[in-house]
């Protein structure tokens, strides 16, 4: 009998165990269905069709993939040193580097913004913000390469940013980090955060035709923290909204301190009547701000870094109509305006709900003077006056949202790690799905436009853990893509990206692939150090410094023979790509070099400065498989004890010139 | 036996074959198009009458490797001369179609084959000498290698498919001598049955 109740007993914890088993949640294999593969593969020679553009977050570079395949196509640098393509090793890119603060070789790469023209991707240049040292930097997408890099001055940590107005006429930056206004008043206690530390809001001014930037003006605001920010659009075009934290102006221990507030703001700008101001003469002129402005120029491949001194702040306590608050529960990370620009959605990521804004609502409230009282002087709409609804029980820790162009939001939420879609009309959720894990940011192709394709959506995530092979303690971020064509959310690829990504954005392959410059003109080359041909290759001595004046072609360097170098020279090898054909270039490398190598395109001059350390025979070489005779392709300088009688010679074969 | 005049519309024939070979001055006569694993855009050479085009400077850089001579046009006196006798050439078709003398037609045809004859003579020449003429220091050496493209069609040449075939200009001046031919033929029917009436 004991026996039998034993057997029963087992029994029945054993089935309880199962049930609790099957309970449990299922994992990735259950998530993917039967034709996921079909949905994601791009055959052999065949092209994706989007471009994505991702935020390489703390390795400072914006990478390039293809979707749906999920393949990298291209990492570009722009805030951090990468001796792969010389970057900030040539002399021509050093000065992108440049700040206030002399060169700084990293950054924080955090958001990504593809240029617009009336609401849609036109192709021309993708922005990127800096956010430990602020800066915004323009890639031009003929080239792929970064353009031209704009500090910010009364800034600290730029992370509203780089969003832009519907048809490019502003980037904007916003201080994550309130600091006191630069200049000599700037040292004082910490503890004067309340009374003296500002926001400051850049209004970057973006040149139609030339991509150039400039600050047209900057509001200063009270001192909290602007998180991210959009633009308004259609409707709300003129209108550009930020979210805040840290609205209890706290300056130690934020984890708690600035956790507070049941509600903090969205700060809502009027652009248009900025302007007014400007054009009125209501701003200050700020001259003791000091900040970098570098101009690389693709003619005469050089670049070149300009330090301002000026900017004009316009005073958001001030000057009336230009600044409004209003209250948004807990916090607030993402704020996104739908395709229409009549939703304004806020994501308080500490909030169990998503308080969506209605632009004509809060147009009305500001008319009829809905406010609730003044935070430093910036009129605060109520809450309920600019509301136009809550989406209730949507998940935890909501950060992000895109928009499928189908009247439907989806909706990142860090802390539960799924995708949640919600109807913005009557703010019923529709769907969810887990990400794997701990979703950041979302993108949809288009999802910030008037018409976002709604094909796809790419969640990024903070935590990666077992998605791929193990490679000891640090792991590559992960990105899933899933299919959104269909009522229900489907997950079809996984992939792992470079440094932290934070924003993408994706624009159809036509708008960017028949712009792609395959070659750089020789016709139109203006380096200084530019050698037309190898007729002009040379060398030079001008004092200690060496000029080389080298041209590369298939499979050898003109000159490849230089004696004449001495210790205490500084030489610089001009290199001169003079191929002109498509994906032909060549690298440089000599041996001892205290920095990168060069790549060098086609029709393209880049130099490398060397100072050799000791005297003797120092070989250098083509860094990039270039030919059959690739291997050959190389040479030698010989380094002689300083005031050493060799005379300066080079040459390659028989053709040596002795000076 | 009596030499009647051209039909009007043989004439016709004639006159507007004169104004489409005055384009072949403008435009290429023959191409070379080469392809190869590294370069599935393909690389083409233009010939025209007094001009080479395409991607001469890149075929010249990969030619080096098996020792060709590079390709100038100033190094052809084929350059010089070809628009003058393709100019020749569209005038008396002009001529002889305003004229309408079967005699001048007759001796326009001899003088177009022969022109056509040794035009392909000189061309395969050219081709020969470019693909035998090799730098004896050249990095790639194959034994028994010649490089001479094909005269037409399709020939492979170590890692490069070379096709050969007439141009633009090069279809306007087989019409025109087909055209010819056609007029040569259909007058010397007419005058033979008009004789033997």
């Amino acid at each position: 009998m004991k026996t039998k109740n034993f057997l029963v007993s087992a029994a029945i914890v054993l089935a309880v165990t199962m049930g609790f088993q099957a309970c449990k949640p299922k994992g990735t294999q259950s998530a993917v269905s039967g034709n996921a593969a079909e949905k994601t593969y791009v055959a052999p020679g065949q092209y994706d069709e989007f471009y994505s553009f991702v935020s390489g977050g703390f390795s400072g570079q914006l990478s390039v993939y293809g979707l749906p395949s999920g393949r990298l196509l291209r990492v570009i640098p722009v805030f951090s040193l990468d001796p792969e393509k010389g970057w900030g090793f040539s002399e021509e890119t050093k000065p992108m580097l440049e700040t206030s603060h002399g060169s700084v070789p990293w950054d924080d790469l955090h958001h990504v913004q593809l240029s617009k023209t009336d609401g849609e991707y036109d192709g021309k240049w993708v922005f990127v913000n800096a956010n430990n040292t602020p800066r915004i930097a323009r890639v031009d997408l003929t080239t792929f390469r970064t353009a031209e890099i704009l500090e910010l001055p009364n800034s600290g940590g730029n992370h509203s940013s780089p969003f832009i107005t519907q048809n490019t006429e502003y980037v904007v930056a916003g201080t994550r980090f309130s600091v006191p206004p630069d200049g000599e008043k700037s040292d004082m206690s910490i503890e004067k955060f309340k009374e003296n530390f500002k926001g400051t809001l850049s209004f970057v001014r973006v040149n139609k035709e030339s991509g150039n930037m400039d600050i047209a003006f900057q509001i200063e605001t009270p001192g909290v923290n602007y998180d991210l920010s959009r633009a308004g659009k259609e409707a709300s075009h003129g209108w550009f909204f930020f979210s805040t934290y840290n609205t209890e102006q706290a300056n130690t221990l934020q984890e708690v301190n600035a956790s507070k507030n049941d509600k903090d703001f969205i700060l809502a700008v009027n652009w248009k009547k900025a302007e007014e101001y400007l054009k009125a003469g209501k701003g200050k002129k700020v001259s003791n701000v000091k900040y970098a402005h570098n101009v690389y120029d693709e003619h005469s491949h050089t670049s070149k870094s300009t330090i301002k001194n000026e900017v004009i702040v316009l005073n958001s306590a001030e000057l009336e109509g230009l600044c409004y608050y209003i209250p948004c529960p807990k916090s607030p990370h993402g704020v996104d305006i739908d395709p229409t620009g009549e939703y304004i959605v806020g994501s308080g990521k500490l909030a169990a709900l998503i308080p969506v804004f209605s632009f004509t609502k809060m147009q009305k409230a500001i008319k009829d003077k809905a406010f609730e009282g003044t935070f430093e002087g910036i009129p605060v709409i109520k809450y309920e006056a600019a509301l136009h609804g809550e989406v209730q029980k949507p998940g935890l820790g909501p950060l992000h949202t895109e928009f499928d162009g189908k009247g439907n939001a989806i909706t990142s939420f860090f802390v539960s790690s799924e995708l949640v879609k919600w109807n913005i009309k009557d703010l019923k959720v529709l769907d969810r799905v887990p990400t794997y894990y701990s979703v950041g940011h979302l993108m949809i192709p288009g999802g910030d436009t008037k018409s976002p394709d709604s094909k796809y959506v790419v969640a990024f995530n903070k935590i990666t853990k077992d998605r791929f092979l193990p490679t000891g303690p640090e792991l590559a971020h992960s990105a899933q893509l899933y299919d959104i064509s269909g009522d229900k959310m489907q997950l079809i690829l996984d992939f792992p990206t470079i440094g932290e990504p934070h924003y993408a954005q994706a624009v159809r392959a036509e708008k960017v692939k028949d712009k792609s410059l395959k070659i750089y003109k020789l016709e139109a080359n203006k380096h200084p150090h530019f050698a037309n041909g190898e007729a002009e290759a040379r060398v030079e001595r001008k004092g200690n410094k060496v000029h080389v004046y080298l041209t590369t072609i298939r499979s050898h360097f003109t000159p490849d023979k230089i004696e004449g170098v001495q210790l205490g020279d500084e030489v610089y090898f001009h290199v001169t790509n003079i191929e002109q054909d498509w994906d032909m270039p060549h690298g440089f490398a000599i041996k001892g070099a205290n920095n990168g190598e060069l790549l060098v395109m086609p029709g393209e001059t880049q130099t490398l400065k060397w100072v050799p350390d000791r005297i003797g025979i120092f070989p250098m070489y083509c860094t990039d498989f270039c030919s059959a005779l690739h291997q050959e392709m190389a040479g030698y300088v010989r380094v002689s004890p300083k005031g050493s009688n060799v005379p300066l010679s080079f040459g390659t074969g028989d053709k040596m010139t002795t000076k | 036996m009596k030499n009647l005049p051209i039909k009007a519309i043989h004439r016709a024939m004639l006159v507007l074959s004169g104004l489409a070979l005055a384009l072949t001055l403008i435009l290429p006569i023959w191409r070379i198009e080469l392809d190869a694993a590294q370069y599935p855009e393909g690389l083409e050479l233009l010939i025209y009458s007094y001009k080479l085009d395409g991607q001469v400077d890149i075929i010249n850089g990969l030619n080096h490797y098996i020792g060709m001579k590079t390709l100038h046009a100033d190094d052809f006196v084929e350059f010089t001369v070809l628009p003058y006798i393709l100019a020749a050439f569209a005038l008396a078709f002009i001529a002889v179609g305003a004229r309408g003398n079967r005699r001048s037609m007759q001796v326009l045809f001899i003088c177009f084959v022969v022109f056509g004859v040794v035009a392909m003579v000189d061309f395969w020449v050219w081709e020969y000498n470019y693909g035998h003429d090799l730098d004896p220091n050249a990095p790639i050496k194959v034994p028994g290698m010649a490089y001479q493209p094909p005269l037409i069609g399709f020939k492979q040449l170590l890692n490069f498919g070379a096709y050969s075939i007439p141009d633009s200009g090069g279809w306007i001046i087989v019409a025109t001598g087909l055209i010819l031919l056609y007029c040569v033929v259909a007058e010397w029917k007419r005058n033979k049955t008009k004789i033997s009436i």
